[in-house]
């Protein structure tokens, strides 16, 4: 296992504002690795310090087991893809690619292949003399990841770099990227504020929150077993209700809220009082069966059906409580629920995480 | 769609008795003029001699190719100073003073061009400012005059000129993107590289469209070479100016007033041809 870029205790501080603070992760050679934040995390000011814009005020950055820190950007093995892509409008579309070469002295016969080559990986053969305003935007896209790709990085940032494009392209970019990604086998490092750009592409996500790490693990551990509060509500839907522990049995915790009592899972060992369990819209069962055990019941108030296909939820009311979003089936069997409609929900045990 | 037809004309009409009246009709005036010559008794007649004698006689065209030259050299000499300044201000600069730099560049503007050159006057003459100071540092032992060269005159057109071509200059480098800088940066440019590879093909249109200003104000200034340049240093508006004014000829003033169009058009397409672009882009 090869590790292609190891950020070790970095903190960049502007002024007093500390807009990274102690990030330590590892990226494996060939690994898509994604930081998801809200914006003003500080992910764009840590990528910017792997790229080399930036110094950071301490903590040490290697590359391929060579520290970076103090190196220039145009010295540096890592290229990025910029959020506006920044291709050259004066150039064409060989032009842009080549730009990196040219500066390497490459030999031309070898940048002409080498440009003809990265431009049938993107799916972009022939578009040599286009020049860039006659593009569309998923082309664009393509022509900065190959301007950054032909130079054969070590690591290859991206800042979000589907941020600007439509929704249809930016869901299918994202299968693009993967799969472009999972052929040329360079280690990228994906930044991004969208949850579903990072789940469906990486093979371990980085939850960012004001300057920190706050998890990092592959994207079905983030969804089914989030460290942190923040976590659970960043990644994916989740319901949040808040309650009072009552007391604690091994991993599972009993709550009181708006009434209520329910056993959920711990989400974190130490719990104080006051507690927010987070469950998921899919994980609640319409009118459970009697019989079936460790289940939390609840009865509430159908206020709205949100139709969306497959993405269909409904919108319940606790009495006394807060919504609830539960995920709706697409079949016969709650065909009949309509608006105002009393309804019968549960859940696991297992199913629900209490953190505080 | 009468009152539509109605706007048209209210907006044409100024526009055209403008370009009609004072432009058009003023021009035809002097070419006809141009081509006339009045023998001794002043009888007139036409004739081709207005133009004969400018290439007849050295003085005339060697003063026409030496403002020809100077003029280009001043152009040149604003575009390498105002470049780093116009840089500095939009890219280097804190954004909060960028405003307040662009003011003071404009500053000089508020008084007339005749007040600045005497400005520089009292700066470089033999009892001026600077060779006060030098004597007072024992750099020099006697005075020198610093006027009346064609440095000097270089100098100031330059200064006269600067504001003209800073003002495009700060709008093309306002349009150009940071983010094509540190691309470039990323991809493993030079700092020259970026600057000839990336900047100056962003900026061309405000370079071209600030050195056709710059070069026109240049050819056409009387004031700067007159007062500044003395009598060593001819420019070819002065031979204009002694033709109309001094020797009565404006046959021969209009004559070579036509040149200088003529020398200035001429010029002005070679530079867009050499620099590939055209006038309607660059006056956008």
């Amino acid at each position: 296992m090869v590790v292609d870029l190891k950020v070790e205790k970095v903190s960049k501080v502007f002024g007093t504002f500390k807009a990274v603070d102690e990030v330590s992760f590892e990226v494996v050679s060939g690994n898509f690795f994604s930081i998801l934040g809200p914006s003003g995390c500080g992910k764009t000011t840590l990528l910017r310090m792997i790229a080399g814009f930036l110094e950071p005020t301490e903590g040490q950055i290697y590359i391929r087991q060579k520290l970076v820190n103090g190196i220039p950007p145009n010295q540096r093995p890592v290229n990025l893809v910029f959020q506006n892509l920044a291709l050259f409008p004066m150039m064409n579309v060989f032009e842009n690619i080549a730009f990196g070469l040219k500066r390497r002295k490459v030999e031309k016969k070898v940048i002409e292949a080498k440009v003809k080559d990265i431009l049938a990986r993107v799916g972009l053969s022939g578009f040599e003399k286009k020049k860039i305003n006659e593009l569309s935007g998923g082309q664009k896209q393509r022509v900065a990841i190959a301007r950054a790709l032909v130079l054969e990085p070590s690591v290859l940032l991206l800042d979000e770099p589907l941020g600007a494009l439509d929704l249809k392209l930016r869901e299918q970019m994202k299968v693009e990227l993967k799969k472009l990604q999972a052929e040329v086998g360079t280690t990228f490092v994906y930044i991004t504020h969208d949850q579903s750009e990072a789940l469906v592409m990486s093979d371990f996500v980085a939850v960012m929150n004001k300057g920190r790490f706050e998890q990092i693990d592959t994207p079905q551990n983030l969804y089914r077993s989030p460290k942190t509060a923040f976590v659970a509500k960043f990644v994916g839907d989740n319901n949040a209700l808040e309650g009072e522990m009552l007391k604690k049995e091994g991993e599972m915790v009993l709550v009181s809220a708006y009434g209520h009592e329910f056993w959920v899972r711990a989400g974190s060992y130490r719990l104080g009082k006051k507690i927010s369990v987070f469950i998921r819209p899919e994980s609640f069962l319409l009118e459970p069966e009697e019989n079936l055990s460790k289940v939390n019941r609840l009865k509430v108030k159908i206020k709205d059906i949100l139709f969306d296909g497959a993405n269909s939820k409904l919108l319940c009311l606790l009495p006394a409580g807060p919504e609830i979003m539960v995920a709706l089936p697409q079949n016969k069997k709650f065909a009949h629920l309509k608006p105002g409609d009393d309804l019968n929900i549960g859940w696991f045990y297992e199913d629900s995480l209490a953190f505080s | 769609m009468a009152g539509k037809k109605l706007g048209f004309y209210v907006f044409f009409i100024p526009v055209f008795l403008w370009l009609f009246l004072l432009i058009v009709v003023p021009h035809i005036e002097l070419f006809l003029m141009s081509l006339r010559t009045e023998d001794w008794v002043g009888n007139t007649s036409w004739s081709l001699a207005n133009y004969k004698n400018f290439f007849s006689e050295p003085i005339y065209w060697l003063t026409f190719v030496r403002t020809a030259i100077y003029s280009i050299l001043v152009t040149c000499i604003t575009a390498i100073i105002a470049f780093p300044v116009a840089f500095f201000i939009t890219k280097v600069a804190n954004p909060r003073f960028s405003g307040f730099l662009a003011v003071l560049l404009l500053m000089p503007f508020w008084v007339s061009e005749l007040v600045r050159v005497y400005g520089w006057m009292i700066l470089l003459r033999e009892s001026g400012v600077i060779n006060h100071f030098l004597l007072q540092l024992g750099l020099i032992s006697k005075s020198v005059e610093m006027l009346y060269n064609d440095i000097s005159m270089v100098m100031v057109l330059v200064y006269t000129s600067m504001l003209f071509m800073v003002v495009p200059l700060l709008s093309v480098l306002e349009s150009l993107d940071d983010s094509l800088i540190e691309a470039a940066y990323d991809l493993g440019a030079s700092s020259w590289t970026i600057l000839t590879k990336i900047i100056l093909p962003h900026s061309k249109p405000g370079l071209t469209s600030g050195a056709i200003v710059v070069f026109m104000l240049t050819l056409g200034n009387y004031l700067t070479p007159n007062l500044i340049g003395g009598k060593s240093s001819l420019w070819f508006t002065e031979q204009i100016y002694t033709q109309f004014i001094a020797s009565f000829n404006w046959n021969q003033g209009a004559a070579f007033g036509f040149l200088l169009l003529a020398l200035s058009s001429l010029i002005i397409w070679i530079g867009l041809k050499l620099t590939r672009q055209n006038l309607t882009k660059v006056v956008q």
